[in-house]
C-alpha cells in the first residue's frame, strides 16, 4: 500500500457523512411529503373542499422548508465529489458523472421551473395547470432520487464499464446496464418509498398532537387518512425491496452481508440473529475474528440472501482466508493478484514514452480476457498489499467494515420497520372508520414518539448502505483511501466540516423551530 | 444520430453545450445581483418584501443552472472538474457556501419564528449575491490565465491531479504579484456590475411600483460604468494575451494573441462576442434612460452570447480551456484530453436532446406567472408560503 494519509482519509469521509445525513433528514420528509401534499391538493381541485386546500397549504409550509435544506445540502454533496474525492472523480467519473448531469436536465430544472407555481400559483395559473405544478414538483423529486440512487448504486454494484488502461480510468461502456442494473432498481424503490414511510408517519404524528391538543379534530383526521394510506403503500414497497436488496447484498456484497450479521463463518441454512452481542477474540492472527452470542432464527438468513432456507452465505473468514470448497478466493490471493495488475499498468504507463516492444507487450495484456479475468479483476485489492506480512495481514483486515454499526443498525431499520407498520395501520383504519376519539392518547403519544423514531430508522438505513460498502468507494474496485484529493491538508477539510456541520446544524435547528411554529399555529380552519 | 460523429465532434458539442449553460447561467444571476439591492433599492420593509419575493420566483432557476452546469462539466469532462474543484478547493467551498446560504435565504426570511431574524437571512442573500458573483467570475477568468497544477502517475499506475497553486486557489484571487490576478478579480467585479444591472432590469420588468421602478433604473446608470471599465479591462487583456494553444501532437504552446485569433478564426464566435456586448449595451440604455420592461430581456439575451462567446474563446479552435502555467505548462486541460469517453458522450448527447423540452416548459412557467406583475397586494396577502 502507498503511504496513505488516513487522517485526511477519515476527515474527508466524516464530512462526507455528516452532510449527507443532514441532506437524507430533509430529503426523505421531502420524497414522501410532495406526495402527500399532491394528493390532498388533487382532493381539493377534485371536491373543491377549501378543507384540502388549507391542509394542501398547511403542509406545504412544512414541504418547503425540508425542501430548501435538502437542496442547500444536496449541492454540497455534488460539490465534494470534485473537492475532496478528486481522484474518485478522475477514476470513475465517466461512468459517475452522466447520472449527476442527467439529474440536473431532467430533474432539477423541472423542480425549479414548477416550484414557484406550486408554491405561489393559486391566484396567478389555472387550477388544472397548478395542480399539475404540484404533482411535478413531486414526480421530480422522485426522478431526482432515481438518477442519484442509479449513481449510488453504481459504486456498490458496479456495472456497464471498461477499464481504459490509456487513460487509467474506468469507462462506461453499457448504459442501459447501469440504470438497468438489478441494485439501482431495488435501491430506487427502496429509498424513495422510505421517504413516503418518513412522510406518513411525520403527517400521522403531528395530526395526533392535535388530537391530544383536542384542535383541527377533522382537518387532523383528514391528514391521517392521507398520511397513513401512502406511508403504508410505502411500507409495502420498502418490505418487498428490502428482501431484493437483501438477496442483492448477499450476491454483489457479501462482506457487507456477513457484517450486518456479524457472521463469521459461513454456513448453509445460515440463522438469522434478532439480537447478538459481538466480541472479538483479540486474535492477532486474525484481527476480525469475532464471536456472536444471542437470539437466532433458524435459516432465515439463507433465505433472506439466496430465496433458499438452505443455501450457503460466506462469512467474514470465508470472504477473508477463502474458501476452496465454495470457490471463494481469499482476499490476500486477491491483493497479489491485484497488484500484479497495478504493476502492469504503471509499467504501461512508464513504458509509453520509453519502450514501444514493452508498451505493446503490456498494453495487450489489457486485451487478453483471461488476464483480465484471473488479475485485473482484482484491481482494487492491489491497494491493500504489501510486501511487509505484518502489515498486509493489517490492511487485509481493513476489508472487514465495522459491524457493531452494521450490524445494530440493520435491526433498528427493520425493528422499527414494523412499528411503523402497526402504527400507520392502527391511524389508517381508525381515521377510515372515524374513530379517532379522545380515548386514545396514549396511541397518539405512540404517534408522536414514531417521528424521532423514523428519522433514527431512515438514517440505520443509509448508515447500512454506506458504512456497510466500507472499505470500498466503489466496491472492489476502488478503496476509499484511493478516491480522496491528493496532497489535500487535513486542516482544510477539518475546517470545512466544522463550517457545514456548524452551518447545518444552526439551519436545522432554525428550521425545527419554524416548523413548530407552524404547527403551533395549524392549518387554517373553514 | 451521435454515435456517427466522431470524438472530437462530440468533445466539441458538449464544450459547445457546456458554454451555452454557462451563458445562462451569467444572465440568472440577475437573482444574486437583486440580492445585492435590496437594501440600495429597497428602502423600506415592503420594497424589501416586493424584491425578494419577486426575485424568489426565480432563484432556483439560477441555482439550477449553476448545479447543471458543474454536473454537465463532470460528465463531459472530468479530469477538469477533478482538477479544478479538487485542486481550487477555497474557491469553490466559499462559492458553494454561498449557494448553500441562497436558498435558506429566501425560504427563512419572511417566517416570524425563524430563530436569527429577517435581517440575517436577508445578509445570507447579499452575501450570495456579492461573493458569489466575483468569484464565479474570477474562477472562470482563470480558463485564460491559467492555474498551477499538475497531472502525476500514482505507484499503482492511476492518475490524480495535484494542485501546485500555494493557497488552494485563494492564489487566484489574491496572489497580487501575478499580473493575472488583476485580469481574473476584473472579470469577477465585472461580473459582479452585470449582475446588479440585471437585476435592476428584472425588477423594472417585473415589479409593479414607481418607485422601486424608478431606483432600479437609476442603479442600473450607477452600475453601468463600472461594469464597462472591468469588462474592457479584462476583454483587452485577454484579447491582447498569449494563449495557451496545443496541436496535434497534445503539445501545448504560449502563442500570442491566440484568443484575439480564435475570434478572427471562428467568425461566428466573434459575431455572438460583439452582438453581445451591443445587445448588453441596448438593454442597458433601455431600462436606464427609458425604464422599459425589455431591458432585461435586450441585456440577458446579450450577456447569454457574450458569456458563451468567451468560453468558446477559450475552449474551442485548439485553446486550453483550462490551462497550467509555468514549468506545469504541457498538463493544461484541453476539450481532447480531459473528455469523457465517446460511448458516455454518446449516451450524454442523446439525454441532452431533451434540452428543448427543459427550455419550453421553463419558458411556460416563467410565463405563466409573469402574467401579474408582484405589487403590494400579493405582499399583503400574509400568505406563509410567501418570501
Amino acid at each position: 500500500m502507498e503511504h496513505v494519509d488516513f487522517s485526511l482519509v477519515d476527515w474527508s469521509r466524516l464530512q462526507f457523512a455528516v452532510t449527507a445525513m443532514y441532506h437524507w433528514i430533509f430529503v426523505s420528509l421531502t420524497l414522501g411529503l410532495a406526495v402527500i401534499v399532491a394528493v390532498m391538493h388533487t382532493l381539493y381541485v377534485r371536491t373543491n373542499n377549501e378543507e384540502w386546500k388549507n391542509l394542501t397549504k398547511f403542509w406545504m409550509i412544512l414541504f418547503g422548508v425540508n425542501l430548501a435544506l435538502g437542496v442547500a445540502s444536496g449541492i454540497i454533496l455534488e460539490f465534494q465529489f470534485g473537492t475532496n474525492w478528486s481522484n474518485y472523480s478522475w477514476f470513475v467519473g465517466d461512468v459517475f458523472g452522466a447520472p449527476l448531469a442527467i439529474e440536473g436536465f431532467m430533474a432539477f430544472f423541472l423542480k425549479a421551473a414548477f416550484f414557484a407555481v406550486m408554491f405561489f400559483g393559486w391566484n396567478r395559473v389555472s387550477k388544472g395547470f397548478h395542480l399539475l405544478s404540484t404533482w411535478l414538483v413531486a414526480g421530480s423529486a422522485c426522478i431526482s432520487a432515481l438518477w442519484i440512487l442509479i449513481a449510488n448504486a453504481w459504486m456498490q454494484y458496479p456495472v456497464g464499464m471498461q477499464f481504459n488502461p490509456d487513460l487509467a480510468r474506468n469507462e462506461m461502456i453499457d448504459f442501459w446496464a447501469v440504470i438497468l442494473s438489478p441494485v439501482a432498481i431495488t435501491k430506487f424503490f427502496h429509498s424513495v418509498s422510505a421517504g413516503f414511510v418518513t412522510g406518513g408517519v411525520v403527517v400521522v404524528g403531528i395530526s395526533s398532537w392535535y388530537l391530544l391538543k383536542n384542535r383541527h379534530k377533522e382537518l387532523a383526521r383528514k391528514s391521517i387518512l392521507v398520511g397513513a394510506s401512502v406511508g403504508l403503500f410505502g411500507l409495502a414497497v420498502v418490505m418487498i425491496s428490502g428482501h431484493f436488496s437483501a438477496v442483492h447484498v448477499g450476491q454483489k456484497q457479501p462482506m457487507k452481508l456477513a457484517a450486518i450479521e456479524g457472521l463469521f463463518e459461513g454456513q448453509e441454512g445460515a440463522p438469522f440473529s434478532v439480537v447478538a452481542f459481538s466480541r472479538s477474540t483479540n486474535n492477532p492472527e486474525r484481527p476480525y475474528e469475532l464471536e456472536m452470542r444471542g437470539l437466532k432464527i433458524p435459516n432465515l438468513l439463507s433465505f433472506m440472501a439466496t430465496n433458499s432456507f438452505t443455501g450457503f452465505v460466506p462469512g467474514i473468514v470465508d470472504l477473508i482466508e477463502g474458501n476452496k470448497e465454495r470457490g471463494i478466493m481469499s482476499a490476500y490471493e486477491r491483493a497479489r493478484r491485484g497488484r500484479v495488475a497495478q504493476t502492469a499498468l504503471r509499467e504501461l504507463r512508464e513504458a509509453r514514452d520509453t519502450d514501444p516492444e514493452e508498451h505493446a507487450r503490456l498494453r495487450a495484456l489489457f486485451n487478453d480476457e483471461v488476464w483480465l479475468s484471473e488479475y485485473f479483476a482484482h484491481f482494487g485489492y492491489g491497494f491493500f498489499y504489501d510486501e511487509n506480512p505484518d502489515v498486509f495481514r493489517q490492511n487485509i483486515a481493513r476489508l472487514v467494515p465495522n459491524v457493531p454499526l452494521n450490524y445494530w443498525s440493520f435491526r433498528i431499520m427493520i425493528g422499527l420497520g414494523f412499528l411503523f407498520i402497526f402504527v400507520l395501520g392502527l391511524f389508517g383504519w381508525w381515521a377510515y372508520k372515524d374513530k379517532l376519539d379522545g380515548n386514545k392518547k396514549l396511541f397518539y403519544r405512540l404517534a408522536l414518539i414514531c417521528i424521532p423514531l423514523v428519522y433514527i430508522s431512515t438514517q440505520a438505513g443509509w448508515v447500512v448502505a454506506e458504512v456497510g460498502r466500507q472499505p470500498w468507494v466503489v466496491q472492489d474496485l476502488m478503496p476509499t483511501f484511493a478516491g480522496v484529493t491528493s496532497e489535500m491538508s487535513v486542516g482544510a477539510v477539518q475546517t470545512t466540516l466544522l463550517v457545514f456541520a456548524v452551518l447545518l446544524s444552526a439551519l436545522f435547528v432554525a428550521a425545527l423551530k419554524i416548523m413548530f411554529a407552524q404547527i403551533k399555529k395549524g392549518p387554517k380552519e373553514g | 444520430m451521435f454515435e456517427n460523429m466522431s470524438h472530437l465532434a462530440l468533445q466539441h458539442y458538449w464544450f459547445i453545450l457546456v458554454s451555452l449553460l454557462g451563458g445562462f447561467l451569467v444572465f440568472l444571476l440577475f437573482v444574486q445581483g437583486g440580492q445585492t439591492l435590496i437594501y440600495s433599492i429597497g428602502k423600506t420593509k415592503r420594497e424589501r418584501d416586493i424584491l425578494v419575493n419577486s426575485l424568489g420566483h426565480k432563484y432556483p432557476l439560477t441555482f439550477t443552472t449553476l448545479v447543471t452546469f458543474g454536473a454537465g462539466f463532470f460528465a463531459a469532462f472530468p479530469l477538469f472538474y477533478a482538477t479544478s474543484f479538487g485542486g481550487a478547493y477555497w474557491v469553490w467551498i466559499l462559492i458553494l457556501l454561498c449557494f448553500v446560504l441562497q436558498p435558506i435565504g429566501y425560504r427563512f426570511r419572511s417566517y416570524t419564528d425563524n430563530l436569527f431574524g429577517e435581517k440575517t437571512y436577508e445578509m445570507f442573500l447579499i452575501i450570495t449575491g456579492l461573493l458569489g458573483t466575483i468569484l464565479l467570475g474570477t474562477a472562470v477568468a482563470t480558463f485564460f490565465t491559467g492555474s498551477k497544477f499538475e497531472i502525476v502517475n500514482n505507484h499503482a499506475g492511476t492518475i490524480s491531479s495535484v494542485w501546485r497553486g500555494g493557497a488552494r486557489g485563494l492564489e487566484l484571487a489574491f496572489d497580487f504579484t501575478r499580473y493575472a490576478t488583476f485580469i481574473n478579480l476584473s472579470l469577477g467585479l465585472a461580473v459582479f456590475c452585470l449582475a446588479r444591472i440585471l437585476g435592476a432590469l428584472y425588477f423594472i420588468n417585473n415589479v409593479s411600483d414607481d418607485g422601486i421602478v424608478q431606483k432600479a433604473a437609476r442603479m442600473v446608470k450607477i452600475m453601468a460604468v463600472p461594469f464597462l471599465v472591468f469588462f474592457l479591462f479584462f476583454l483587452i487583456n485577454i484579447l491582447l494575451k498569449d494563449g495557451f494553444a496545443y496541436n496535434e501532437a497534445g503539445v501545448i504552446a504560449m502563442e500570442p494573441y491566440k484568443y484575439f485569433r480564435n475570434l478572427i478564426e471562428m467568425p461566428l464566435v466573434g459575431l455572438f462576442l460583439l452582438a453581445g456586448v451591443v445587445l448588453v449595451l441596448a438593454g442597458i440604455g433601455l431600462g436606464a434612460f427609458v425604464r422599459s420592461a425589455k431591458g432585461i430581456w435586450l441585456a440577458g439575451a446579450g450577456t447569454i452570447l457574450t458569456v458563451f462567446a468567451l468560453f468558446l474563446t477559450a475552449g474551442l479552435n485548439n485553446t486550453a480551456f483550462y490551462p497550467a502555467y509555468g514549468e506545469f505548462l504541457q498538463h493544461s486541460l484541453h476539450i481532447q484530453n480531459s473528455s469523457s469517453s465517446f460511448y458516455t458522450l454518446v449516451a450524454m448527447s442523446y439525454a441532452s436532446l431533451i434540452t428543448p423540452l427543459v427550455i419550453a416548459y421553463v419558458w411556460y412557467a416563467w410565463r405563466e406567472m409573469n402574467k401579474k406583475k408582484i405589487d403590494d397586494k400579493e405582499i399583503d396577502a400574509k400568505d406563509e408560503n410567501r418570501y
